[in-house]
């Protein structure tokens, strides 16, 4: 058994196990680690704001550069200053133009984006091809899948009446979606259980010495 | 002689990469010898006495695209390839320079350009039609949204406050705007049962949204004094930093109904358990699909994906947003109907191919080929 002699480590080991004693019930423990963990990390975002994207992306080529291209930035910044409107109740209206801007954007970014990969992946995936049937297992398999990508998109068919062929296609959706969902459930608690190990090891190891 | 026979064949091509926003040049190089170890790209501008070395080229596809950041558009590039034998270099320059030019359209995605037309058309038609006639565009009933009602009243009876949990997106993503009018019912129904209600925040935009939407729900109840500004709260931008001050204003307060509505990450199971924990009737609400069988598992009730999306019109009622359900609804009968054809065409034209006509398999490949 060899305990760490850092401090750090120490602080680490403790703030974790202030963390867990949630675990048990709410606690004073609990208490000074959440309110520890938010302050920081409001801290942290700021100073990582400030150092990742104000000066690199904005004072650096405002400030140092020498592309005339520079001051294009000053149209984001302009845009962006506008939020601070809502500071006002006069002028708080502002804020609707950055807002404007960041929804248009995202949205013209990811259209493209989300159809390729979303869409005319899940299309190209789901016909049936001649090498998918290869096998009888995985014609099998190939069907189930047609069957449950047709099925629950029928689910999620809102502007009829889930009555009759729809309403029988909607459930046996539905029972596709609980089925995947129990798969991802099973998937991602094992995924889950590894970071607590790695946690275990932090404490047993790092900290306590006790394993190697 | 060798030697001169592999200098003789092989060829290096220098062109703008199709399809990019400029600034990249590809090298190709044709007829290369399997025996090829490596082969390393150089280039120079005009007035460059020597070659400098601008990367490795791909031996499996004989391709390199130099998007250097000093490539500029329109300027000439000249390139020169060393092929390296297992017992000599030889050198090969491009036959011509490379210029790189930004294009205005991207033929590779053609497919999405079609897809968005017929989508955008489809939408803007029913939005059309839903501004003529609201009533006469249907939208199923969605079982979580009636839960509100019994969820905030329960809230009500006991004496506990409701809790709305915003998401790790912000305002750009369509979850959060969804679980905005999700948030305005519910902030509706808060304000006529006058029981308190805490919104928490991870974005600070989201935060001044949920104050605008829960100032309008409670002027719309007829409640405007009871709006409290200081109920809406931002706790971090940093997301198990946010998981733990929910977690910890849930065992505290003990919240009578808690909605989780918007995109959650890894925090969603640490969320949902906690409010299990303390009792509260829980109606969650994501697009992401991997948080989606947490919420199934410790939840009450759960808005399935776009469900979610689906709801927000539901309760809005506006014809932009009905319309815009109805046209995806057409869209995705679009979508079944390319998928019903596809999986025609491949199985007939299989079962053709096998007695020696492949016409209607080429159609069916060109067709894969398209997405």
């Amino acid at each position: 058994m060899h305990i760490s002699t850092n401090p750090w480590v120490w602080i680490a080991a403790i703030l974790t196990l202030a963390i867990y004693s949630f675990l048990y019930k709410d606690n004073p423990f609990y208490k000074f680690a959440e309110h520890l963990f938010m302050g920081l990390s409001i801290g942290y975002g700021a100073v990582v704001l400030w150092y990742n994207s104000i000066i690199p992306r904005l004072w650096n080529p405002l400030a140092h550069g020498t592309s005339p291209s520079r001051f294009y930035l000053l149209i984001p910044i302009a845009i962006g200053l506008l939020s601070f409107g809502i500071f006002s109740k006069k002028y708080s209206w502002l804020i609707k133009y950055p807002l404007a801007f960041s929804v248009g954007a995202y949205a013209g970014f990811s259209i493209p984006v989300t159809f390729e990969a979303s869409i005319f992946e899940q299309i190209s995936g789901t016909i049936l091809t001649k090498q998918m049937m290869a096998t009888p297992w995985l014609a099998i398999s190939n069907l189930i899948m047609f069957v449950g990508v047709i099925t629950t998109i029928t689910y999620f068919y809102f502007s009829k009446h889930h009555k009759g062929l729809l309403g029988k296609s909607a459930r046996t959706g539905i029972v596709f979606l609980m089925l995947a969902f129990g798969a991802s459930f099973g998937y991602t608690v094992m995924a889950r259980i590894s970071l607590l190990i790695g946690r275990m090891q932090f404490l047993l190891h790092d900290w306590l010495g006790i394993i190697k | 002689m060798i030697l001169f026979i592999l200098f003789s064949t092989i060829t290096v091509k220098a062109f703008d990469t199709p399809n990019d926003g400029g600034g990249s040049i590809t090298i190709k190089a044709y007829n290369v010898p399997e025996t090829v170890k490596k082969a390393l790209v150089y280039r120079k501008t005009e007035g460059d006495t020597t070659y400098t070395l601008a990367g490795v080229m791909s031996i499996l596809s004989y391709r390199y695209v130099d998007a250097d950041s000093t490539i500029k558009n329109g300027k000439p590039y000249y390139y020169r390839v060393d092929f390296y034998f297992p017992d000599t270099v030889i050198s090969v320059v491009s036959d011509s320079p490379g210029i790189a030019y930004a294009q205005w359209y991207d033929k590779s995605k053609t497919s999405s350009l079609i897809f968005l037309i017929v989508f955008s058309t489809l939408v803007l038609v029913f939005i059309q039609l839903a501004k003529k006639d609201p009533e006469g565009l249907y939208i199923r009933k969605i079982p979580a949204l009636d839960a509100i009602d019994e969820a905030v009243g329960r809230s009500t009876e006991l004496g506990k406050p409701t809790f709305f949990v915003h998401g790790l997106l912000g305002i750009t993503d369509a979850g959060t705007l969804a679980a905005l009018t999700i948030l305005r019912r519910v902030a509706k129904k808060v304000a006529e049962y006058d029981t308190p209600i805490l919104v928490t925040n991870f974005d600070p935009i989201v935060m001044t949204a949920s104050q605008e939407t829960v100032k309008q729900a409670y002027t719309e109840a007829g409640r405007p004094d009871a709006y409290n500004e200081k109920n809406i709260i931002y706790l971090t931008y940093e997301q198990f930093g946010y998981t733990a001050g929910v977690d910890g204003l849930m065992v505290r307060e003990k919240p009578g109904a808690i909605f989780l509505q918007g995109y959650f990450f890894a925090e969603s199971l640490i969320l949902a358990e906690t409010g299990h924990s303390v009792g509260a009737i829980q109606i969650a609400g994501t697009t992401a699909k991997e948080q989606l069988p947490f919420f199934v598992a410790a939840c009450d009730y759960v808005l399935i994906g776009e469900e979610m999306l689906a709801a927000s019109s539901y309760i809005g009622r506006e014809p932009v947003m009905l319309g815009s359900v109805k046209g995806a609804d057409w869209g995705k009968a679009f979508l079944m109907g390319i998928i019903g054809i596809g999986v025609v065409l491949g199985t007939v034209g299989a079962i053709l191919q096998s007695a020696g006509n492949g016409a209607l398999m080429n159609v069916f490949e060109k067709i894969l080929a398209f997405f």
